[in-house]
């Protein structure tokens, strides 16, 4: 087995922002949070859900009849939350809860902000503490607050669900935050990179060397236990010409993006080829990796001068 | 019906942390072991399907990398779902009952140590109404424990009691995370302790079905699957009475629970299962689920409840609901079990329940 030396980590930020659109329920009850009104929406058994639906959760029927009712309700659940995470209602300890609003049948999932554990219990009554600035999402609902008020005396009314400027849509801005680890064979990968060595992985079943390795051959299924070394030259085995410059890549247009078969290796690996128009590029081309100061990995890879490679000779890593 | 049975079950040493293998290198040697149990090669394996979620360790399309501890190639017959490998056990089983396949792989993996698990799963709720939110995976189980202990269900003593009885088992579980003597703990999201939590844990699982005969020939005593159903309920928490679980209860009934030998049928006993493996990560899900499944009368007292040590000994999300199958069948192939219940569940508060009903060979 080849030594196993320390694995790399890097960290790795992941951000989805999601644009969704709404649905006509869910655009009325949005809207109405930006202008502090609370819709729900009745089922054909006389349920009034909220927050609102577009179908009935038993039946799945079409629901549309909006009614308005209180920011005023009852805690039927909590739970306290002593160590806020990002993202959450509030910063500082609160209890999550899921409040049944006065003329509601369902309950509400939000923050409460209390003191403390003590101060929470499940049948208490709260209210809804608006955001100071709203833009028709369920967090226009800063939180609930305890709330001495009494249920309101009458039953919701309906709601026709019409406000100007109607929200349609919301984005979705989501982060998540991790530590990436490549794994044993990935790090020894890299780290002989480092040192500009490129360093495959063989297959002890069928003697195939990849590069980049991931440990195991997806032909065998079994891990790859010997480290080669190939290189660092190569024969270009195919390549597209790029003419669409990326976001964030200062590479000037067109160039060429091309698979690359390192002399030893049994697979390509892809990297932009330079030092030569791109228009000249061609298979067999044989190449080399040119390097950075301080980089971690070929920046790019040139000609090398040597007459093209015979096809075949890598037509079977094509 | 074809029979079919589970005839391999094979798990990693579930770990806090895994970095110093990527994910294939953690599956491929459970992969080999689960194989090696029935002598097939991957080639040989009609159909492989497994169980993952990109959103875990932050790599997109990590399920295609995984593929490479198999031996993909000459191309197999393969799919994957998004959800818990139990989820991919159940389609595996379905390919085999409509007779397009003789054997099948099923795996799954998560590794929750690149991310933080608790807020990777707010990701998965209501895009509208919830995820803005980020209301974290224990926190949306506290709010179904406080149900439970409003509605006179459960008390913080019984969910201990549930916690200690599960790190007991596991300590005789080579596998788990957590064994022995767990403290209480803090209060991480009131009433839940973290000794009421799972752990956050990287892990790998795989089984290997077989149909009829074939499965006779790979083992001694195949684990045959006697009914397989999953239900879902609706996804908002505040629709849901959270003391209750009747998708699990529905699963239960269509895959033949309740109707087996000395079943309750309205008498109030468990049927007649000697062990359960119930997939609660929290100690006040498996309140709801020992209710949905009438385990809790006096004759539920001589059935085993997660001899493994259940999620709260190791919990590989992605795996953890496969791992309650395997860890069925695995007593019933070793003579320790003659007819079990194993249950998966995804989603929050329980919202998505799969029942398997196994059973050995008359004997």
């Amino acid at each position: 087995m080849p030594e196993v030396p320390e694995v790399l980590t890097a960290p790795l930020v992941v951000e989805f922002p999601f644009t969704r659109s709404l649905g006509p329920v869910q655009s009325a009850f949005l809207t109405g949070l930006r202008e502090r009104t609370v819709l729900g929406v009745t089922c054909q058994d006389g349920r009034v859900l909220v927050p609102p639906v577009e179908y009935d959760p038993v039946t799945a029927e079409e629901l549309s009849d909006l009614v308005e009712v209180a920011p005023t309700g009852t805690v039927t659940t909590w739970a306290w939350n002593p160590g806020p995470r990002r993202g959450q209602p509030l910063r500082t300890p609160f209890a999550w809860v899921l409040v049944r609003l006065d003329g509601a049948d369902s309950a509400l999932l939000h923050a409460l902000d209390a003191p403390g554990p003590d101060a929470v219990r499940t049948g208490m009554r709260v209210r809804i503490r608006w955001a100071a600035e709203r833009t028709g999402a369920i967090t226009d609902i800063a939180c609930f607050e305890p709330s001495d008020d009494a249920p309101p005396a009458t039953a919701p009314v309906p709601h026709d669900g019409e406000f100007a400027d109607p929200v349609t849509g919301i984005t979705a801005p989501a982060r998540l935050d991790y530590t990436y680890a490549p794994g044993r064979a990935q790090s020894r990968y890299l780290r002989a990179l480092a040192d500009r060595r490129t360093v495959g992985e063989r297959c002890p079943a069928c003697r195939k060397v990849y590069v980049p390795p991931r440990g195991a051959c997806p032909t065998c299924g079994v891990a790859t236990d010997a480290q080669v070394e190939v290189g660092p030259r190569g024969t270009v085995t195919t390549f597209c010409i790029v003419n669409i410059k990326a976001k964030n890549l200062d590479i000037e247009v067109p160039y060429v993006y091309a698979h690359i078969a390192l002399d030893g290796a049994d697979l390509a690996l892809h990297a932009r080829i330079g030092g030569i128009p791109y228009d000249r590029v061609r298979m067999g081309l044989r190449v080399e990796p040119v390097w950075t100061e301080g980089g971690r990995f070929p920046d790019h890879y040139r000609p090398t001068g040597e007459p093209d490679a015979d096809y075949d000779s890598y037509k079977e890593l094509i | 019906m074809r029979e079919v049975a589970v005839v391999a079950f094979g798990q990693s040493r579930h770990v806090r942390d895994s970095a110093e293998t990527s994910e294939v290198e953690m599956l491929m040697p459970v992969l080999h072991d689960v194989l090696a149990r029935t002598g097939l090669t991957a080639g040989e394996i009609d159909f492989t399907c497994s169980g993952s979620s990109d959103y875990l360790a932050g790599r997109a399309f990590s399920f295609t990398m995984a593929l490479d501890g198999v031996g993909a190639w000459p191309p197999i017959s393969e799919s994957h779902v998004e959800m818990d490998g139990a989820w991919a056990l159940y389609e595996a089983w379905v390919k085999i009952l409509t007779g397009e396949a003789e054997t099948a792989l099923v795996y799954a993996y998560g590794k929750s140590s690149p991310g933080e698990v608790r807020d990777v799963l707010t990701r998965q709720l209501d895009p509208y109404y919830l995820a803005p939110l980020w209301p974290d995976s224990v926190a949306l189980a506290a709010l179904q424990a406080r149900a439970l202990i409003d509605a006179g269900l459960t008390d913080e003593r019984q969910l201990a009691g549930i916690a200690a009885r599960s790190r007991a088992a596991a300590a005789d579980n080579p596998y788990a995370q957590l064994r022995g003597a767990v403290p209480v703990g803090e209060p991480l999201a009131a009433p839940l302790h973290t000794g009421d939590c799972p752990p956050v844990s990287d892990g790998a699982a795989a089984v290997v079905l077989a149909a009829g005969d074939t499965a006779r020939r790979l083992t001694e005593r195949p684990a045959w699957i006697r009914g397989l159903d999953h239900r879902v309920e609706a996804h908002s928490p505040g629709v849901r009475d959270l003391t209750d679980s009747p998708s699990t209860r529905l699963a239960a009934e269509r895959a033949g629970y309740f109707a087996l030998p000395h079943g309750p049928k309205g008498m109030g006993g468990a049927p007649a299962v000697d062990t359960v493996e119930l997939h609660a990560p929290f100690t006040s899900q498996e309140v709801v689920l020992r209710r949905a499944l009438n385990l809790d009368g006096p004759a539920g007292a001589d059935i085993r409840i997660n001899p493994s040590g259940g999620a709260l000994a190791a919990n590989p999300v992605m795996a953890a609901g496969l791992i309650r199958i395997g860890e069925a069948a695995a007593r019933i192939q070793r003579g320790e079990s003659q007819r079990a219940l194993a249950h998966a569940t995804s989603g929050p508060c329980l919202q998505q329940n799969l029942v398997a009903v196994l059973e050995g060979e008359a004997r």
